[in-house]
């Protein structure tokens, strides 16, 4: 397949020269849980596409607001209320500007699932109707591709979906054929978590903007692991999850152009986001507090704004070739594997270095990822076993559920060998050999 | 190491050569219940036949996928309960639940005994149950004429 890179979402930088390399051993330092042990050995944290571990600078921003700022923001005239406002607006443009987006395209939500489902209810239900088509992929994660299947059977609307080829990517030949007059909506994630694929943004986006859909990207897997700017990418929407990208749980955001914000109506209703509210009825604020009814997540979202002054001080450009490197040896590595079956592309510059494999047990079947995550556990190394809540990708796969590594910024290539000697004792310990 | 408490030698036995262990066809064409573990995607298809004057399990099968918890679970399952009566092994189904909430068994349980390890083993105990939780449904269903399809939530991704 043709693979075309984005500038926006540069994972390849052929032409420059690589950053410096990152210094591992003292970003280690930084996460107190990497010095945990697990089942007597050292903590081999590989499941960081379900969820980051935490720099010291953020478990201290939260402890900071709590013990110096902590109040309701928005709300009150007393000093503390001021302070927490203004360290929460403050963490909304550090996000805003860590993504190339303008600060009031920036709500906060309590995940990308939030911040997806909010496009749904209070874009996608307006808008769309019978006739109108939305477009997603089959490799999305469940939260970009129910919350279409709702609206679709809410609207009446069409839901099409974009294949993916054997070695992994989607099919862009398919796009002529799916992206048409009546699509609306397109909706498809940055990066898979489960193939690791970096999808073709730029061409899937000049694609649906040729016939004037918006375009929603899930940036949950991509925005930790990438640069990424909104501004240049050409989305609509960006949704973005906190925890995968070293934030706090309980926090997300979704980055949309401030003009479509203005034209929406609320998602929830509630306290913080009226103008007035009479018994006939309400006014609303301006986007983004429209979007943010009830108390928002304030430590979180203070937190997340750490996480953004952490990675953004050591640069996503970094961030970006450490992984790619973690993936040229993973890759390496697994080649030498006997009946191993990777599922995503073999080319570190298309893929994250998120990895789903499946290993074969010396009978013609599968190690159940069941079993593999158990064994790997006892090994202290922690990896994900199951569908990945892309239930429609695996059966796409003829799967019922693979196994996953997925390294971060804190992952070594030495823990890839642990990976890889791991994957060696548990072939021999359940193919009896 | 707790591991081997876990994978012991008589479950992967079980695993790599599973007893009573059918075609989808022939578990389906039965009085046949299905259970799901939706946390990692495991079906269990198991047909209970009961003799023809509904007291002994006369012949039970299992098909599906799993990990070798599951599947060597339902393997001794198989095997435990040819001959009971429906109180007997629901009885047993019972006894089986207590084990994985980390009880001794009160009696010899044969290969069955062999699952105790997994109670240390929290994220696991689904898997072991699974199958004795589809037979409870099987024979919960009625005097062999269920055809009943449970979904458990036993998890979410």
């Amino acid at each position: 397949m043709k693979a075309s890179r984005t500038t926006a979402v540069d994972v390849t930088k052929p032409d420059r020269e690589s950053p410096a390399a990152l210094n591992v051993e003292k970003i280690r330092g930084d996460f107190p849980i990497l010095d945990r042990e697990v089942k007597g050995e050292a903590l081999v944290y590989l499941d960081s596409a379900a969820t980051s571990q935490k720099p010291q600078a953020v478990i201290d921003k939260l402890v900071e607001c709590y013990t110096r700022y902590f109040a309701n923001p928005h709300r009150g005239i007393h000093t503390l209320s001021q302070e927490a406002t203004e360290h929460y607006e403050n963490a909304r443009e550090k996000l805003a500007s860590f993504l190339g987006a303008q600060t009031s395209g920036v709500v906060f939500t309590r995940n990308c699932t939030e911040a997806i489902n909010l496009v749904a209810y209070a874009w996608a239900r307006r808008r769309l109707g019978p006739g109108d088509r939305i477009l997603t992929t089959v490799t999305e994660h469940h939260s970009n591709l129910v919350p279409w299947q709702m609206a679709a059977s809410d609207t009446g609307a069409r839901l099409d979906y974009l294949p993916v080829t054997n070695d992994g990517y989607l099919d862009l030949s398919a796009l002529d054929d799916l992206l048409t007059a009546e699509t609306k909506l397109v909706a498809l994630s940055g990066a898979s978590n489960v193939l690791g694929t970096v999808n073709a943004l730029d061409e899937l986006i000049r694609g649906a903007k040729r016939v004037g859909a918006l375009v929603l990207v899930d940036g949950a897997q991509l925005v930790p692991h990438a640069p990424v700017d909104f501004d240049k990418l050409g989305a609509d929407f960006l949704a973005v999850a906190g925890h995968k990208m070293l934030g706090p749980s309980g926090v997300g955001a979704l980055i949309a152009r401030p003009e479509l914000l203005d034209e929406m109506e609320p998602f929830m209703g509630g306290g913080g986001m009226i103008l007035d509210v009479r018994l006939e009825g309400s006014k609303w604020i301006e986007a983004p507090w429209k979007f943010e009814a009830g108390t928002p997540p304030l430590a979180e979202a203070i937190g997340l704004g750490a996480a953004v002054d952490y990675l953004s001080k050591i640069g996503m450009e970094r961030v970006r070739e450490h992984e790619r490197k973690l993936s040229a040896y993973a890759l390496e590595r697994f080649a030498e594997l006997e009946d191993f079956t990777l599922f995503g592309p073999w080319n570190p510059d298309h893929r994250l270095a998120t990895f789903s494999f499946n290993v074969g047990d010396g009978r013609g079947g599968i190690i159940h990822p069941h079993d593999a995550g158990t064994f790997l556990d006892g090994m202290g190394i922690a990896v994900r076993a199951g569908h990945h809540c892309a239930k429609p990708l695996m059966r796409r796969l003829g799967v019922v559920a693979t196994t996953r590594a997925s390294c971060y910024l804190y992952n070594t290539t030495a823990e890839i060998d642990l990976l890889v000697e791991g994957i060696h004792r548990m072939r021999n310990f359940f193919a009896g050999a | 190491m707790e591991f081997n408490e876990l994978y012991q030698e008589i479950i992967l036995d079980h695993y790599r050569s599973p007893r009573n262990n059918c075609s989808e066809q022939e578990a389906s064409a039965g009085n046949c219940v299905k259970h799901e573990n939706p946390l990692c995607g495991d079906e269990l298809l198991l047909s209970v036949q009961l003799d023809s004057k509904g007291g002994w399990i006369e012949k039970i099968c299992f098909a599906g996928h799993g990990c070798s918890i599951s599947q060597a679970s339902a393997s001794m399952m198989t095997e435990a309960v040819q001959g009971l009566d429906r109180r007997q092994a629901l009885a047993l189904v019972e006894r089986v639940r207590e084990m994985m909430r980390g009880a001794e068994p009160d009696e010899e349980l044969g290969d069955v005994e062999a699952l105790q390890g997994v109670s240390k083993f929290p994220v696991r105990i689904k898997c072991a149950l699974l199958a004795w939780m589809a037979l409870k449904d099987a024979l919960d269903g009625g005097n062999g004429n269920y055809q009943t399809e449970t979904i458990h939530e036993q998890g979410r991704s």
